[in-house]
């Protein structure tokens, strides 16, 4: 990750933000809203049928794979069972939950398919990964200090952040994160410093977390009683172990999509003197320097929720994810342009950056 | 159809679903005894991939039959998902329908008499110009499409003692809640003393037309006066000295649009006895109360009980914070949904766009969005 004060090569890489004037910023603006308000006016029954397909085909996934897991005694049965709801597991959370809550769907005004009811199989309440996420995390992309998802709290993902001597531990625990990341995610979301801090009303904080231990209760009950009872005495202990073995799977692909949406170093941070006052044209200009894509196939964009495309979805993200491969390339034609970067490489690559840069800012300074 | 749109479905749903269906407790406990197999979906999600009609959360209904009527209307047969609780005649339902991947919901007055043998209802709606869903029930619609059927509502309804003479006024598709109240006194043999006037441009225009006439020609008892606007112009309300000279002392309803409930409900005021007088509003088109445009309006946050003002271009959001009332709210600037609210009533206009929405369902991000007129809206 490079910050804009510390850019490795300052001579070659002048600062794409500081370069372009605020006309020009204006300018681009104006051409991302096009983009937004021209997809936005062409959304219709194709993306609908798009979106119902596939809720339809995950309930229909799970329903296989819980008939599969009630033989999960029986070794294919297991491993057949076990990786089609894992494969659930990832759509339900990727491209179905993030995107639904996003808002992406609910120009349908469907009562059903909409970001003000939707619930996810993931740790976390609605409400507030919602907070967290939606706004804290797209609002405040990447900035020092404000954007709470820039190493999560407990890793140091940039040179900025001070180190401490707990980092020398983060490439093991970040193993730990990762399997079970969507518990992280739920604990992040709480946002407990700022409970502690006092910043949250007590009866507000209460509520959160109660509604996180009943979220927990029932995600708990399903995956490690409800559905293990239902294979019977000999196969409990399989389907349970069926059933974790999916939510880690499913926990370690989402901790590799979402960890390389922004860590790679391709990606810049800010400070929040630099984005006192931004313009649009400055929020867009911060979102495209600060995410990074992922190549890959038409499946593998599905099964990262689109996220591959988090570029796109970081301008846009309440435009539906199916439309971010059809837009990508006149992103990308922007970008060059106005002489900014489009982040970009294949999934190894960029995680690969990343393991780096952990293992790298777990020892003092860095760049 | 009638521009009555009910308020909320209650219970503290934000967003506009169909009635709660009337389904066996056994069912319902059936149901409930495996969610846990089911969070965070409920067990209705799983139900609904075999049939969408099973479903226990909100009524649906299957288009079975589309029979033309005039050249732009039609009936639509649907048969609910669940036994249909009931309603009287010239009673309106809320009906949810997808068209081009939009939700919209739209209130048309039921042709069908109540306890059809099939177990079947109807509606018979009128392509609007310009308009969205009528159009899309009467030429596009197929067998088989599943929508959301909303209770029946309205009080548009025949007194329960049949009072012994009635006048219907009617003019364009208002002719439909007042179909199904002369069905319902054919059924009874009660079809005497009845009066019908009503305005179409063509003979040809007439919905229903062939069966009013069929009706008045065996009942002696059901008078029919049809009024050809194209060629003899508005029916006036002095007309109703020679049509009806007993106007003022029967139960009378008025269904139509609003021009023409305006003259004749004034007629009624001046020279007539109001409180004999029932009226339902057909409005062609979206159904939306018409609104200044860009001038702002009053704001009302109905869960805060606040009020605001807004002048068009300040945002919802703004001007209900600035009144005092706490509202979600997030980045300001449209991404995040984290400060939408459901829209009751009212138009609002998208302060990036310029768009303007309606209340059908419509969930609105109090940072963009300012009021067209007044507005109510669930936060």
């Amino acid at each position: 990750m490079r910050t804009l004060q510390a850019s490795p090569m300052p001579s070659t890489t002048p600062l794409p933000l500081a370069r372009l004037s605020p006309d020009e910023l204006d300018e681009l603006a104006r051409e991302l809203d096009a983009i937004h308000e021209e997809i936005v006016a062409d959304l219709g029954e194709r993306d609908r049928r798009y979106i119902t397909t596939l809720v339809k085909r995950h309930r229909q996934l799970v329903v296989l794979a819980r008939l599969v897991l009630l033989a999960s005694n029986r070794r294919p049965a297991w491993v057949a069972g076990t990786s089609l709801l894992s494969v659930a597991k990832i759509l339900e959370n990727m491209e179905i939950g993030h995107n639904v809550m996003h808002g992406q769907w609910d120009w349908m005004k469907d009562p059903q398919i909409n970001s003000f009811v939707w619930d996810w199989d993931s740790a976390s309440t609605p409400g507030a990964w919602k907070y967290a996420h939606n706004y804290v995390h797209h609002t405040y992309t990447n900035i020092l200090g404000k954007d709470r998802d820039l190493g999560y709290a407990v890793m140091r993902v940039d040179a900025q952040q001070p180190w401490h001597a707990v980092y020398l531990l983060q490439p093991f625990y970040s193993v730990v994160l990762a399997a079970f990341f969507e518990w992280a995610v739920a604990v992040h979301d709480l946002d407990v410093g700022a409970i502690r801090r006092g910043e949250k009303p007590k009866t507000a904080a209460w509520q959160e977390v109660k509604g996180m231990a009943g979220k927990a209760r029932r995600q708990i009950v399903k995956d490690y009683l409800a559905f293990p009872a239902l294979s019977g005495r000999r196969g409990f202990k399989n389907t349970l172990k069926a059933n974790a073995t999916a939510n880690v799977v499913r926990n370690l692909w989402a901790y590799m999509i979402i960890f390389c949406g922004h860590f790679p170093d391709q990606t810049y941070t800010f400070t929040q003197e630099e984005v006192a006052d931004e313009s649009r044209g400055a929020f867009y200009v911060r979102q495209l320097l600060g995410s990074a894509n992922i190549d890959g196939s038409g499946l593998f964009h599905v099964m990262s929720g689109n996220l591959g495309y988090q570029v796109e979805h970081h301008l846009f993200p309440d435009m539906p994810s199916t439309r971010y491969a059809e837009i990508a390339p006149r992103v990308k034609e922007l970008c060059a342009r106005y002489g900014l970067p489009y982040n970009t490489g294949p999934l190894l690559k960029q995680f690969g950056a990343v393991q780096r840069t952990i293992v790298r800012l777990a020892f003092p300074g860095g760049t | 159809m009638p521009d009555t749109v009910p308020r909320d479905d209650g219970a503290g749903s934000r967003h506009e679903a169909g009635a709660q269906p009337r389904v066996p407790p056994w069912r319902r406990r059936l149901l409930r005894s495996v969610s846990a197999f089911c969070t965070p979906l409920v067990p209705d999600d799983y139900v609904e991939l075999v049939n969408p009609l099973w479903s226990t959360r909100e009524l649906r209904g299957r288009i079975e039959r589309i029979v033309p009527e005039t050249a732009d209307a039609a009936t639509v047969l649907i048969r609910p998902g669940w036994d249909w609780p009931g309603h009287q005649p010239g009673q309106f339902l809320r009906i949810g329908i997808v068209v081009d991947g939009i939700h919209h919901w739209r209130a048309y007055s039921l042709t069908s008499e109540p306890g059809r043998a099939d177990g079947c209802i109807a509606i018979t709606p009128k392509a609007a110009e310009g308009g969205t869903v009528s159009p899309y029930l009467v030429r596009s619609a197929r067998r088989g499409v599943i929508v959301r059927l909303g209770a029946a509502q309205g009080d548009f309804v025949l007194p329960h003692r049949l009072p012994d003479r009635l006048l219907f006024v009617s003019a364009g598709s208002g002719i439909t809640p007042i179909i199904s109240m002369l069905r319902f006194l054919r059924e009874r043999d009660a079809l005497t003393g009845v009066v019908l006037l009503h305005s179409d441009r063509t003979p040809q225009d007439v919905i229903f037309g062939p069966e009013l006439r069929e009706l008045s020609a065996r009942h002696p008892g059901f008078e029919l006066h049809e009024q050809y606007t194209a060629g003899r112009g508005r029916l006036s309300p002095q007309s109703l000295e020679h049509l009806c000279p007993d106007w003022r002392e029967r139960e009378a309803f008025l269904s139509g649009p609003s021009a023409m409930l305006a003259t004749m409900s004034g007629h009624w005021a001046k020279a007539g006895n109001r409180n004999r007088l029932h009226w339902e509003r057909f409005q062609p088109g979206t159904g939306l109360p018409e609104a200044p445009l860009g001038e702002g309006g009053t704001i009302y946050f109905r869960d805060s009980r606040v009020a605001a003002r807004s002048d068009g271009t300040t945002p919802i959001l703004v001007a209900g914070e600035q009144a005092g009332a706490r509202l979600p709210y997030g980045c300001r600037m449209g991404i995040c949904h984290t400060c939408v609210g459901r829209l009751c009533s009212g138009r609002v206009r998208n302060l990036r766009t310029g768009a303007i929405t309606g209340p059908h369902g419509e969930l609105v991000r109090t940072c963009i969005h300012a009021p067209e007129g007044d507005v109510e809206i669930a936060l």
